[in-house]
C-alpha cells in the first residue's frame, strides 16, 4: 500500500472520528441545557419552601383593644380594635425610634400583620390581658434579605431595605427572633399582590378545574370519532376530509384556540369570563386531536384475529367493537389521553386570551368560579417586578414540573401494566 | 330549571331501560325474542333521551337570540347602532335580573317587565313540548316493543350515528375556528385596507385609541402595517431552527445509527423531555437567564444588546425544538431500508461516508417534513416570545434588538378586557388567520412529504 492510500484512509477514519463526535456533542449540548436548567429553576425556587417569621412580643391589652367586658364574648374579640396593639407589638422592637419614624418597623412585617395578631387572640381568648410572643410574617423585602438572595452592599438609596431596618434585622438574627419554617401558606393561599403573602392555591384549584373539564368534553367525544373512524367508516372523500382534518388541528398553535375560545365561547355563548370552564372547554378542543390520533393508533394495533374470533361466534359488529376491540385498545387511549392532559396541563396562551389572567386573591371553588392556572400564575407572578416574586415563579414552575412528571409516569404505567403484547 | 329539566330526562330513560328489558322478559314467555333482552332496554331509553335532549339543546342554543328579537323590536325606530342596542339589551336584562344599578327609564322597565315575561313562557313552552316530546316518543318506542320488532338493528344503527356525530367534532372545530377567525377579520378589513396590512410597515395599534367616537382613517392607515411582525416571525423562527437543526439532526443520526442500545434506552427519554416543559417555562428562563446573559456577553465583546433580544428568545425556542427534530429524523431514518446501508459497506464506505453520502440523501424527504413541522412550531410559539423578547415592534434584522412576532402580538391585544368592535381587537383575529394560514400552509406540505416518503419504502 503506497503512502498516498494509507494518507487517504488516515482521513477517512479522522472524518468517521469526527462525526461521531459531533453527534455526541449534540447530545452532550442538548442534556446541558437540561442540566442547567433544572439547575437554575431548582437552586432559585427552594428557597420558596421556607417562609420567614419575625418573632416580637405583643400586649394585649384590654384598653388599647377598646374591650369594655369584663369577660369579653366571641364577638367582642372579634370587633375589638387591633390597630393599636399590632402597632405596640411591632414598634416595641426599638422603644427608642422618634414615633415619625415608625413606619420602618412596620415596613419589616407583611401588611396583614394586624389580621396576625388577631387572629392570635381568637384562637387564644386567655391571652387577653397578657404579654406572650407572637410570630408575624415578614414582608418579602426582610425575607429575601434572610435568604441571602438581596445584595447588602448596594448603596442605600437603591435598596429597598434600608440600613435601620438592615440593623434591626441583624439585632433580631443574632437574639434568635427570625424563623424559618415551612411555608405552608404558599400550598393553602391564594394569590396575593405580596409576595411574602402570595400562594398557588387559587390557581392550583383553576388548573385541577380546568383538566376536569377539558377531560369531561374531550375524552367521550375523541374516543367515539377514534372508534368511528377506526372501525366503521366508509373509506370515501368525506372521512378521509376528517382524517386530514384531525391530523391538521393537531398542529394548529395553541393560541389559535385561545382565539376561538373568545370569538365562539365568550362572544357567542356568552359564557362567564376568566373561568376554568372556558379554560377546559377550549383546551379540550386543542386535545381532541391528540387523544383521537392516540385512541386510533391503539384500536389498529388490536390484532384483527380478535375481531374474527368474535365475528365468528356470531357478534354484530358493534357487538364486536364494544366488547372486544374497545376494551383491548383502552390502555393505549387511556395513556395517550394522559399524554394530552399533560400538554393541555402546561398550556399558557389560550388562557390568556380566554381571561384567565385576572387577579383572583379567592380560592375557587367551581368551575365558574373566575381563577387562574399554574402556569398562567408563572406568567403572572414573572411578569411582577418584586424580588420575592422570582423564587415563587421556581417554586411554582417546580410545582407544575411535579404535575407534569406525575402525568407522564401515570401514562407509562398504565402503558405498560395494562397493555397486552400481540406477538 | 334546566338542570331539572336535564335530569328528569336521563332518570327517565335509566327507567325506561329497566322497562324495557323487564318487558322483554315478559314476552320470552310467550314468544321468540328477536334480540337480547337489554336491546329492548336500549331502544326505549335511546328513543326517550334522543330526540328530547337534542329538541332541549337546540331550544336552549335559539331561545335567547329569539327572546332578544322581541325586546329590541320595540327599539327599532330609534335608529340606534349595533353596540348601543346591545347596550340597551345588556341592560334590560341585569335590570330584569335584579342586578341593575343605573337609573332606570319607564321605557326600560317596560322592557325588563317583557323580558321575564317572554322569559316565562319560553321556559313553560320548553318544558311543555319536551313533556309531549317525551311520551310521544316513548309511546312509539313501546309499540314497537311490544310489537317484538327487530331490536337489535335500530339500536346498533342508533349508536353508529353517535359515533358519526362525534367524529364530526373535529370537523367542528376547524369550522369554528375557520368562521370566527373571519368573521372579525372581515370586519378588520372593512376598516383597513388589506393592502395597508400586507406590507405597511408601521405596527402600533395602541396609536389607534381613542375615547368615544371613531378613530381618525388616516392614523388606522399607518398604525395596522404587519410587515415588522411577520419579519419577526420568521426571524425568531429562523434563529430557533439554526440552534435546533443542527444539534436535533446530529442527535438524532448519532441515535439512529451509532449508539449502543443502552445510550439510546436513556439518551432519548431525556432530550425528549425538553419538549414536555411547558413553554412558559421556557420563556421565564429565557428572560431571566439567557436574556441577561446574552447582554453580558454582548457587553463584554463591545455591543449593544438589548435586555430582551430576539436572540435569547430564538436560542431558547431551538432548544424547545431540538427534540421534535431529533426524534422525528431517528424515526425517519430507521425507516431506510437495511439494504441501502449494506449496500454501501459493500464497496468499503465507512458509517460516516453511509450515512452522508446514501442515508441521509434516502432520508432526505422525511427530514424536510420533519423540519417544516417544526418551523410551524416555532412560528406558533407565544409565551417565549411574549416573555423574552418584547412588545415593540421593530422591523429589524439585528439579533441582538427585540423584535415582536405575530403570536406575540395577538397576546398583548388581547391581554385584559376587550372590546369587540373595536379595530385593535380585530386586528387580533387578523393575525390570528394570517397566523392560521401559515401555519396550515407549512403542516400541508409537511405531512404530504412525510407521507410520501413513508410509502416509498413501505
Amino acid at each position: 500500500m503506497n503512502s498516498f492510500k494509507k494518507n487517504l484512509l488516515k482521513k477517512r477514519y479522522n472524518a468517521e472520528r469526527r462525526f461521531q463526535w459531533y453527534g455526541k456533542i449534540a447530545i452532550g449540548l442538548a442534556l446541558t441545557f437540561l442540566a442547567v436548567f433544572m439547575f437554575q429553576i431548582f437552586s432559585k425556587g427552594y428557597s420558596a419552601f421556607q417562609k420567614t417569621w419575625i418573632v416580637t412580643e405583643v400586649h394585649y391589652d384590654k384598653e388599647l383593644l377598646l374591650i369594655d367586658a369584663e369577660s369579653p364574648s366571641k364577638d367582642d374579640l372579634e370587633n375589638a380594635d387591633y390597630y393599636d396593639v399590632a402597632y405596640k407589638a411591632m414598634t416595641s422592637l426599638d422603644p427608642g425610634l422618634p414615633e415619625e419614624e415608625d413606619r420602618q418597623l412596620i415596613q419589616m412585617v407583611s401588611y396583614k400583620y394586624e389580621t396576625e395578631v388577631k387572629d392570635l387572640l381568637l384562637k387564644n381568648p386567655d391571652y387577653l390581658g397578657k404579654i406572650v410572643p407572637i410570630k408575624l410574617t415578614a414582608s418579602d423585602d426582610v425575607d429575601q434579605v434572610h435568604k441571602g438572595n438581596y445584595p447588602r452592599d448596594i448603596p442605600e438609596k437603591n435598596r429597598r431595605v434600608n440600613d435601620y431596618q438592615l440593623q434591626i434585622y441583624d439585632m433580631l438574627n443574632e437574639r434568635g427572633d427570625i424563623l424559618s419554617e415551612f411555608n405552608i401558606s404558599f400550598f393553602t393561599s391564594p394569590d396575593s399582590r405580596e409576595a411574602e403573602l402570595a400562594g398557588i392555591a387559587s390557581s392550583f384549584m383553576g388548573t385541577v378545574f380546568s383538566i376536569l373539564v377539558c377531560l369531561a368534553f374531550s375524552f367521550p367525544i375523541a374516543v367515539l370519532a377514534a372508534i368511528y373512524l377506526e372501525e366503521f367508516a366508509p373509506k370515501n372523500k368525506f372521512t378521509d376530509f376528517i382524517e386530514v382534518n384531525i391530523n391538521n388541528l393537531a398542529a394548529v398553535p395553541s393560541i389559535v384556540f385561545g382565539l376561538l375560545g373568545l370569538g365562539v365561547l365568550l362572544a357567542v355563548f356568552n359564557l362567564p369570563r376568566s373561568t376554568p370552564l372556558v379554560g377546559g372547554i377550549t383546551l379540550s378542543l386543542m386535545t381532541l386531536p391528540t387523544i383521537i390520533i392516540a385512541a386510533r393508533a391503539s384500536l389498529k394495533a388490536v390484532p384483527p384475529s380478535i375481531r374474527e374470533a368474535a365475528l365468528a361466534m356470531g357478534a354484530s359488529n358493534m357487538q364486536t367493537t364494544m366488547h372486544h376491540t374497545v376494551p383491548l385498545s383502552m390502555p393505549g387511549t387511556l395513556s395517550g389521553t394522559i399524554i394530552g392532559l399533560a400538554q393541555a396541563l402546561g398550556e399558557t396562551a389560550p388562557l390568556i386570551l380566554i381571561g384567565m389572567v385576572a387577579f383572583v386573591n379567592t380560592i375557587p371553588g367551581t368551575p365558574v368560579d373566575p381563577a387562574a392556572s399554574l402556569p398562567v400564575q408563572i406568567y403572572i407572578w414573572s411578569e411582577s417586578a418584586e424580588r420575592g416574586f422570582v423564587e415563587k415563579v421556581s417554586a411554582c414552575i417546580m410545582v407544575l414540573l411535579a404535575f407534569l412528571i406525575l402525568m407522564n409516569l401515570a401514562a407509562q404505567i398504565v402503558r405498560h401494566k395494562f397493555e397486552k403484547k400481540w406477538s | 330549571m334546566n338542570l331539572i329539566l336535564v335530569t328528569f330526562i336521563i332518570l327517565l330513560a335509566f327507567t325506561s331501560y329497566y322497562f324495557g328489558r323487564k318487558k322483554a322478559l315478559v314476552i320470552q314467555s310467550s314468544q321468540r325474542l328477536t334480540a337480547l333482552p337489554k336491546f329492548y332496554g336500549y331502544y326505549l331509553a335511546a328513543w326517550c333521551a334522543a330526540p328530547a335532549l337534542i329538541i332541549f339543546a337546540l331550544w336552549s342554543v335559539f331561545e335567547p337570540s329569539i327572546v332578544k328579537t322581541f325586546i329590541l323590536q320595540d327599539y327599532t325606530d330609534q335608529n340606534l347602532t349595533k353596540n348601543e342596542l346591545q347596550l340597551i339589551y345588556t341592560k334590560v336584562k341585569a335590570l330584569a335580573a335584579g342586578t341593575y344599578t343605573g337609573n332606570i327609564t319607564n321605557f326600560l322597565d317596560e322592557s325588563a317587565n317583557k323580558y321575564i315575561q317572554l322569559k316565562g313562557i319560553a321556559n313553560s313552552a320548553k318544558v311543555a313540548i319536551i313533556l309531549a316530546i317525551l311520551i310521544f316518543s316513548l309511546s312509539f318506542a313501546y309499540r314497537s316493543v311490544q310489537k317484538n320488532d327487530r331490536m337489535r338493528e335500530p339500536v346498533e344503527i342508533f349508536l353508529k350515528w353517535v359515533l358519526f356525530v362525534a367524529s364530526l367534532g373535529a370537523v367542528l372545530v376547524t369550522i369554528g375556528i375557520v368562521f370566527s377567525l373571519l368573521f372579525e377579520a372581515i370586519r378588520f378589513f372593512q376598516a383597513v385596507k388589506i393592502f395597508d396590512f400586507i406590507f405597511g410597515t408601521h405596527w402600533y395599534p395602541a396609536k389607534t385609541f381613542v375615547r368615544d367616537g371613531q378613530p381618525d382613517p388616516e392614523l388606522m392607515k399607518d398604525a395596522f402595517g404587519a410587515v415588522p411582525l411577520f419579519a419577526g416571525t420568521f426571524f425568531i423562527a429562523f434563529i430557533a431552527m439554526c440552534v435546533a437543526i443542527p444539534i436535533g439532526l446530529l442527535s438524532g443520526i448519532y441515535l439512529s445509527e451509532y449508539a449502543g442500545r443502552g445510550v439510546r434506552k436513556y439518551a432519548k427519554p431525556i432530550i425528549e423531555i425538553l419538549a414536555g416543559i411547558p413553554t412558559v417555562v421556557y420563556g421565564f428562563f429565557a428572560a431571566l437567564t439567557v436574556g441577561p446573559f446574552v447582554k453580558e456577553i454582548g457587553n463584554a465583546m463591545g455591543l449593544e444588546v438589548s435586555a430582551e433580544s430576539a436572540l435569547a428568545a430564538g436560542a431558547v425556542m431551538g432548544v424547545m425544538i431540538i427534540p421534535f427534530i431529533s426524534s422525528l429524523s431517528d424515526d425517519v431514518i430507521t425507516a431506510v431500508p437495511q439494504n441501502l446501508r449494506d449496500g454501501s459497506y459493500a464497496m468499503g464506505a465507512t458509517k460516516s461516508e453511509t450515512v452522508k453520502k446514501v442515508i441521509f440523501p434516502a432520508a432526505l424527504p422525511g427530514i424536510v417534513g420533519s423540519i417544516l413541522l417544526a418551523v410551524s412550531r416555532a412560528v406558533g410559539e407565544t409565551m417565549i416570545v411574549v416573555m423574552a423578547s418584547g412588545l415593540a415592534a421593530n422591523l429589524t434584522m439585528n439579533p441582538l434588538e427585540s423584535t415582536s412576532t405575530i403570536t406575540a402580538q395577538i397576546v398583548v391585544i388581547l391581554i385584559g378586557d376587550q372590546q369587540f368592535g373595536d379595530p385593535k381587537t380585530q386586528s387580533a383575529f387578523a393575525l390570528g388567520i394570517s397566523l392560521f394560514i401559515v401555519t396550515l400552509f407549512l403542516n400541508v406540505i409537511a405531512l404530504s412529504v412525510v407521507k410520501k416518503y413513508r410509502e416509498k419504502y413501505e
